[in-house]
């Protein structure tokens, strides 16, 4: 009996060490970003790693806000194209629609965003560039390309979650509203979007994480100028390209200076990350 | 001014504006998977995918990715279905909801909002340069087991939760014990649920390219040890499209990477229903 409960106990230990490894995993990919990309921001000063314009790394100039702005601008345009597409399914394929059509379409969309992003990249350089060269200017390699597909991208996410949060909404909400008169329109928009708010806002959070962290579309597409874009249609280069593009051949400084790239964008993630966490908390509260 | 539309007609209007959207979406995500099968499948041949890449993958076929891409695949899931599986474990049978399930959670859902040029970043530093496994199978392994672990830990967890809890009363009535209840019963019907998350991941990897290529590297030959450097599916069809090496190579290489992800989700999805519908 006694080597019994010891043969448990030995088990729930063991558990519990496994069930640390996410968390460990976490503390290990922080504690190598930070201490690769830390001492470089420490040493040439925070201020020119955030605020300088100039990266030309080989000559001890690391100024990153092109690509912080870069990543903004992608984000952003990211965030105009995919949120209206991926609401306005939401809220039709749950309101409007048959059940039949919702439970076709809605695993489709979702079976779609395993579409991997080099082959969206790949759409983008082979449809969208010179689409865009074409019919709008610049060289097609731009934000506004980028930010288009990017939209693409998030699109499923924004969908998928949206529509979980609607439908988890009580329905004697919609029946409430539609007794009292209101068209279904107004249900939506003045009782079911605001009582589902919480849910959205965290699928829109986590699209937007996923658009700042997409890199192999974005290579491919956004054209990876260091300068400063002066329009949308000009070419850009974000934190996640900047690493990628130059982590395959380059040591010393200016590889610690990509990590360095590496601090800004984990941190920015992991506030999405935190920000996401606690609205999906106070949504199931 | 007063709004000029009634309503109904308001309603009308958004309705269609909404549809045409919906619609909108649908095309553009099934014209990209018509637009590579179109360009990919007349590429597609027995020979593209037992011939090796010749010329940096302008001749030949694919074959050595393909080995490449699963053995990756494989010593991948190795490691991450034990980890995810018993986390899994742990938070639903072993402890009560509390802070330490919290922080748990918490780690899991932040390793999962990671980007994977991070992961690529990490196991370039770590198995790469520090450990000194070099470009090579197991970096680019360990590397991906970090990045499916949370989606297996959440679908498990998930599974399990759906085993009524019936099954665990009769198992202790029976003077099972806990692990005895755990390993015999609760896991032998959560397997199938299990399954999904596994080749949920498998999907995820197939395409992941950017946490990859910094870990298992490029090479093109086929892998002939652990350490040996290695080019996956997405990888190749990458440097295909960036490079300009071969358009048509390219396009063959993403129908193959678009036919497997979509029918290892498709598969995914009848699994996760069939499961569902047993315990509801």
């Amino acid at each position: 009996m006694r080597g019994k409960e010891n043969r448990e106990k030995l088990i729930q230990l063991f558990l519990l060490t496994i069930a640390l490894s996410a968390i460990s995993i976490l503390a290990l990919i922080s504690i190598f970003i930070f201490t690769e990309g830390l001492p470089i921001m420490f040493r040439h000063g925070f201020k020119k790693f955030l605020f300088s314009l100039d990266w030309y790394p080989s000559e001890g100039y690391f100024g990153l806000l092109p690509m912080i702005i870069g990543s903004l601008l992608v984000t952003a345009g990211a965030m105009v194209i995919g949120v209206p597409l991926g609401l306005a399914g939401a809220i039709y394929l749950t309101q409007f629609s048959s059940k039949k059509v919702r439970n076709l379409v809605k695993p489709m969309i979702e079976l779609l965003a395993g579409i991997p992003s080099v082959v969206y990249g790949f759409i983008g350089v082979v449809i969208l560039v010179p689409f865009v060269r074409e019919n709008f200017g610049g060289p097609g390699f731009s934000v506004f390309t980028a930010s288009i597909i990017l939209g693409i991208m998030i699109l499923p996410t924004i969908l998928s979650i949206s529509i979980d949060s609607l439908m988890a909404l009580p329905p004697s909400y919609r029946e409430g509203s539609i007794a009292l008169g209101a068209t279904q329109w107004q249900t939506v928009r003045m009782v079911l979007l605001p009582a589902a708010r919480s849910g959205i806002i965290a699928s829109l959070i986590l699209g937007l994480g996923r658009a700042v962290g997409e890199t192999m579309a974005v290579i491919m597409i956004a054209g990876n100028a260091t300068a400063l874009p002066r329009s949308i249609l000009d070419p850009v280069r974000t934190l996640t390209s900047n690493i990628a593009l130059e982590m395959g051949y380059v040591s010393g400084e200016h590889r610690q200076a990509l990590f360095a790239t590496g601090v800004i964008l984990f941190i920015i993630i992991m506030i999405l990350n935190t920000m996401a966490n606690l609205t999906s908390k106070r949504m199931a509260s | 001014m007063r709004w000029p539309l009634t309503p109904r007609q308001e309603q009308a209007i958004v309705r269609l504006l909404l549809l045409f959207l919906t619609a909108l979406s649908i095309f553009i995500l099934a014209f990209i998977i018509f637009f590579i099968l179109r360009h990919g499948l007349p590429v597609l041949s027995w020979e593209f995918l037992v011939r090796n890449p010749r010329e940096m993958g302008k001749e030949g076929g694919i074959f050595s990715t393909i080995i490449g891409t699963i053995v990756l695949i494989i010593l991948a899931l190795t490691l991450a279905t034990p980890l995810g599986v018993g986390t899994a474990i742990f938070l639903t049978e072993y402890t009560p909801e509390g802070r330490l399930t919290r922080i748990i959670r918490f780690g899991s859902e932040c390793l999962a909002g990671i980007p994977s040029i991070i992961f690529g970043l990490f196991g370039f530093i770590l198995f790469v340069t520090k450990l000194k496994f070099g470009w090579s199978i197991l970096s680019g392994s360990l590397t991906l087991a970090f990045m499916i672990l949370p989606t297996i830990i959440r679908t498990s967890e998930e599974a399990i939760k759906f085993v009524p809890q019936a099954y665990r009363e009769v198992s202790f009535s029976l003077g099972g014990t806990k692990w005895q209840t755990v390993s015999r019963v609760v896991l032998p019907s959560a397997l199938p649920g299990i399954a999904t998350g596994v080749i949920l991941s498998i999907g995820r990897s197939i395409g992941e390219t950017a946490a990859v290529i910094f870990t298992a590297g490029s090479a093109l030959r086929i892998p002939d040890s652990l350490f040996s450097s290695t080019r996956t599916m997405s990888v190749h069809f990458y440097i295909l499209a960036r490079e300009g090496i071969s358009l048509s190579k390219a396009y063959g290489t993403a129908a193959v990477l678009l036919i497997s992800i979509l029918s290892v989700n498709i598969f995914t999805y009848y699994l996760m229903n069939r499961f569902l519908r047993k315990y509801s």
